[in-house]
Parts: structure tokens; C-alpha cells; sequence
């Protein structure tokens, strides 16, 4: 099992690691939520149309 | 039938035209050439004032503080590049003329050089001085102003050409322009500081040469283009 | 085959098309990626210059490597649709920029980040991939600035793809440049990706990051254009339809 302190370099590794995976997590939610929030005014609008008509 | 040739207009009378144009209104407004040339000057003070005034700190920082100065006080002149056209219709003047559209950019940008970069190639020697920058230095620097400032103005009206009319322009604008100037603006200084360290220095006036080239033969297309897009 | 990409371009096909394409990118990259982590933190061996600090080249490498493609992409497509007038190609260009920005801030902090044993310090100027970076970042945020600075919508996208195109110019010159000005400066202290020639050990694993990265980065670019198109198509007959009929997003 190797040693996770990488050779006292393993704040520096870790982290670098770490960002990367946040920054990646944080994309892929921002993307969804953007989605669902496009969509969710898109649905409003149109249905609050529909009941006019 | 020689005749009616001969009073065509060339393909360049366009670019006279324009250049002549901007360079009166420039000349009734002298204050939208000097306010650039006093900002240079005064960036150039401000560093000693900042870092302290040692003969030793200014010699060595003198090559990098002029160029970063005279690219700054070139962005700030550079706002008004169509604005002016913009605000009385002449823009739109220009859009629908008979000559091509390229050309009357490179002219307008003619203009806006011989107003902001070669007033700042002429009172740059002064401003060496007060940065001990030896006379043997000084033509290799105002020569790399030169080419660079054409390079300078050149991606500039591409910049400005975008971000004409639109709301806090002058900001937008300096962001857009900074990263494409940055490459000049290594090229100008380091040229100098090698020149003063006594190095050879001949690289750096071809790269800038070559890069003013290539700005003068794309830069007008592009702003061209910019122009028609910023006002359909 | 060429009736499968004009379909491609038409918006309603596109946006169910990447729904069903997605998961064909992020699985794979996904893949790839866990292999790469795994294989390069435990099983690659030690770099005799810099120890066990070199494993960050394996999430900083393709940060970069991302961080220019997602400009070329860019770029590229930008270039189409100001060209072709596609408009499925300006809401890629839309999309991409602000994933480059992400990934090029990941590759400017993980560069500054693996600096700071390797040179004492968090950022080196001397550096010509992290000023060039740097650059790039600004360039982005240009881009960015500019899109938002545009009301309508097809102006904005004409006006940013002039920008992109110039601005890929300027990356190739901005990397040359900054690299001979910091070889007038510093010289020794470049820094050398892994060592003179990598060990395959050292090796499969940066492949496999950097597919599994850009199959990553597919998918997350297909899911914003996704949602740029639904935004840009909102008022059409086919988002009202799809969106009245009882079926999801």
C-alpha cells in the first residue's frame, strides 16, 4: 500500500487532486442546474400562456 | 474614355479621405491628443514615485516602464477611435460607402497613429532621460515604439470596432486589447533592455517588424468586419 | 451519413440526440479517469528529480491540454457559424468558453500549485506555459465579458467569434513569445514535464487521463449546449410542444 503522504509532497498532490475533482463536480452541477432552471421558466411561461388561451 | 478612368477614385483615395478627416478633427481638438501623451507622462512618474527614485532601480526598469506607459496611454486613446462616428452617424456614413470597408478602417487607423503613437514616439526620448537611459539606447526604443504603437493601433481598432456603443465600453475595451498587446509589449521591452545591456537585440526588431506586418495586412479585415457586426 | 449531420444542426434533433450521446461521453471518461488517478498516484513509479510531486502532472497536464481546445473549439466553431451561419455552432462556442475558463484556472492553480516545492515559490513569471496560461485566462474572460456585453443574441455571437479568431492567432504568438522572453531571463528554472523521457508506467497513465479528461469534457460540453439551445429556441414551436407534452427535460 503505497504511502498517501507522498513523500511529504502529499499536501501539494492531494490538493491538486482535490481541485481538479471540485472543479469538475462544480461544472457538472452548475450545467444541470442551469438546465432545469432554463427549462423551468421555458414551462411556466408556456403553461401560464396555455391557460390564457 | 481615359478620362472617365481617370476620375475613378482609386481603391486607397478612401483611406486619404478618412485619414485627412480624423487628422482635422484632431487638429481642433488638441486636447484628445495631448490628454494621452500627459497620461504617458505622467505613468512614467509614478513609478519612482511608488518604488523610489534610485538611479540603479530606474536605469534597469526604464525599458518596461515606458513600453507599459505607452501602451496604456495608447488604449486610452484608442476609446474614441468611433466613438465620435458612432455618436454623430458618420459611422454609418461609413458602413454604406462605395470604397471598400477595410480600407476606410486602415485609414481612420492611419489617423489615430499619427495622433497617439508617433506623438508618443517623439516625447519619449525626454522621458528616457529621466529614466538614464543611455543615448545610445534611445533610437533602438523609439524605434520599437514605433513598430510596436502600429501594432498597437492596429488590434486596437479591431477592439474598438467590437465594443463600439456598447455600455462601459472603455473597460471592455482594455480587457479585449491587453492579451493580443501583451506579446508586443515583451517583444518592445526586451528588445530595448537587451539593447542596453549590450546584447544583441536584432531579433526582437524583426519579431516586432513581422508582427506590425501581419497586424497592417489582417487588422483592417477584422475590424471591418467587427464594424459591420457592432452595427447591423 | 451526411443527412445524420444536417439533422445534427437542426436544433429539436440535436437536443435529443446529445441527451442519448452523453452518457457514451461521461462513462468512458469517467473510465479512463479512475484508471489514470489510481494508476498514477499508487502504481507509477517515483520521479527521480521530484519525487512523488510529479503525480500532479496528472491532473495538471490535462487541465491544460483542455483549457486549449475548449479555445480552438472555440474558435472553430465560432468561425462556422459566423461563416455558415449555423446557429447549433454558435451555442457550442457559447457553451465552451466558460468550461475553458474553469480548466484553465484548474491548470493555473495546479501549475502554481506544483511550483511551490519545485521552485520555493507560488507563481514564477519565468514560466512561459503559466504566463501563457495566464493570458489565456484573461483571453476567456474577454470573450466572456464581451458575450454578456451584447444584448442580442446573433450580435453576440458574431461580434465574440471575430474575437475568438483573433485571439487564436494570439495564442500560438503569445507561446512563442512569452517563451523567448523567459529564456532571456531565467533559463534553468523551466520546468521539465516528468523528466527527459518518460517511463511507460509514468506514461499510460497522463494518456489515460487526458482521453478520459476530453471524453469528460465532451460530455459536460454536449450538456450546455444542450441547455443554450433550449434557451436560444425557447419561443419555438418545438420546445412549446415538448415542453407540453408529458415528457421530462
Amino acid at each position: 500500500m503505497e504511502n498517501l503522504a507522498m513523500g511529504n509532497y502529499g499536501v501539494y498532490v492531494w490538493s491538486c487532486f482535490g481541485l481538479t475533482l471540485a472543479v469538475v463536480i462544480f461544472s457538472d452541477w452548475r450545467a444541470r442546474l442551469r438546465h432545469k432552471r432554463v427549462y423551468r421558466d421555458i414551462e411556466v411561461r408556456i403553461k401560464a400562456l396555455e391557460e390564457r388561451q | 474614355m481615359n478620362e472617365s478612368i481617370a476620375q475613378q477614385p482609386g481603391i486607397f483615395s478612401g483611406l486619404w479621405a478618412t485619414a485627412r478627416r480624423d487628422l482635422l478633427l484632431a487638429w481642433k481638438r488638441p486636447g484628445d491628443v495631448l490628454n494621452p501623451l500627459f497620461f504617458f507622462a505622467m505613468v512614467c512618474t509614478l513609478f519612482p514615485l511608488a518604488v523610489g527614485p534610485s538611479a540603479a532601480q530606474l536605469e534597469f526598469s526604464g525599458p518596461g516602464v515606458l513600453w507599459v506607459a505607452a501602451l496604456l496611454a495608447t488604449l486610452l486613446s484608442l476609446n474614441s477611435l468611433f466613438l465620435g462616428d458612432f455618436e454623430d452617424g458618420s459611422l454609418d456614413q461609413l458602413l454604406v460607402s462605395p470604397q471598400p470597408l477595410p480600407v476606410l478602417a486602415l485609414g481612420k487607423t492611419l489617423a489615430h497613429w499619427l495622433t497617439s503613437g508617433l506623438p508618443l514616439v517623439l516625447v519619449s526620448p525626454i522621458l528616457a532621460m529621466t529614466y538614464r537611459m543611455p543615448w545610445s539606447v534611445v533610437p533602438v526604443m523609439m524605434l520599437t515604439l514605433v513598430l510596436g504603437t502600429i501594432s498597437l493601433s492596429l488590434l486596437g481598432s479591431i477592439g474598438a470596432a467590437l465594443t463600439v456603443g456598447l455600455h462601459r465600453g472603455t473597460a471592455l475595451l482594455s480587457l479585449l486589447i491587453l492579451p493580443l498587446a501583451m506579446p508586443v509589449l515583451l517583444l518592445g521591452a526586451n528588445t530595448v533592455s537587451l539593447a542596453a545591456g549590450n546584447d544583441i537585440y536584432s531579433t526582437g526588431i524583426w519579431a516586432l517588424g513581422a508582427y506590425a506586418i501581419a497586424s497592417l495586412s489582417l487588422a483592417p479585415y477584422a475590424t471591418a468586419a467587427a464594424l459591420r457586426i457592432s452595427n447591423e | 451519413m451526411w443527412k445524420f449531420f444536417h439533422q445534427l444542426a437542426s436544433p429539436p434533433h440535436f437536443y435529443r440526440l446529445a441527451a442519448v450521446f452523453s452518457p457514451w461521453f461521461a462513462l468512458p471518461g469517467i473510465a479512463l479517469i479512475a484508471y489514470g488517478v489510481y494508476a498514477g498516484l499508487f502504481l507509477a513509479p517515483m520521479d527521480y528529480q521530484q519525487g512523488d510531486a510529479f503525480r500532479i502532472i496528472y491532473v495538471h497536464v490535462p487541465s491544460a491540454y483542455l483549457s486549449l481546445m475548449a479555445y480552438m473549439i472555440m474558435a472553430i466553431s465560432g468561425g462556422i457559424g459566423l461563416i455558415w451561419r449555423i446557429k447549433l455552432s454558435h451555442a457550442v462556442a457559447a457553451a465552451a468558453a466558460p468550461l475553458g475558463a474553469a480548466f484553465t484556472f484548474v491548470a493555473l492553480v495546479t501549475g502554481s500549485i506544483w511550483g511551490r516545492p519545485m521552485w520555493g515559490t507560488w507563481w514564477e513569471w519565468g514560466d512561459p506555459r503559466l504566463t501563457s496560461e495566464l493570458i489565456l485566462l484573461f483571453l476567456y474572460f474577454g470573450y466572456m465579458a464581451l458575450r454578456s456585453a451584447i444584448d442580442d443574441t446573433a450580435k453576440a455571437d458574431k461580434a465574440s467569434a471575430v474575437l475568438a479568431l483573433v485571439g487564436v492567432v494570439n495564442v500560438v504568438i503569445v507561446h512563442f513569445s512569452v517563451e523567448w522572453w523567459s529564456s532571456l531571463h531565467q533559463g534553468q528554472t523551466l520546468l521539465k514535464k516528468g523528466g527527459p523521457a518518460m517511463d511507460p508506467g509514468m506514461l499510460y497513465p497522463l494518456l489515460a487521463m487526458i482521453l478520459g479528461f476530453t471524453f469528460l469534457f465532451g460530455s459536460l460540453l454536449l450538456r450546455r449546449v444542450r441547455t443554450e439551445v433550449l434557451f436560444r429556441e425557447r419561443r419555438t414551436r418545438w420546445v412549446r410542444e415538448m415542453v407540453l407534452s408529458p415528457e421530462g427535460s
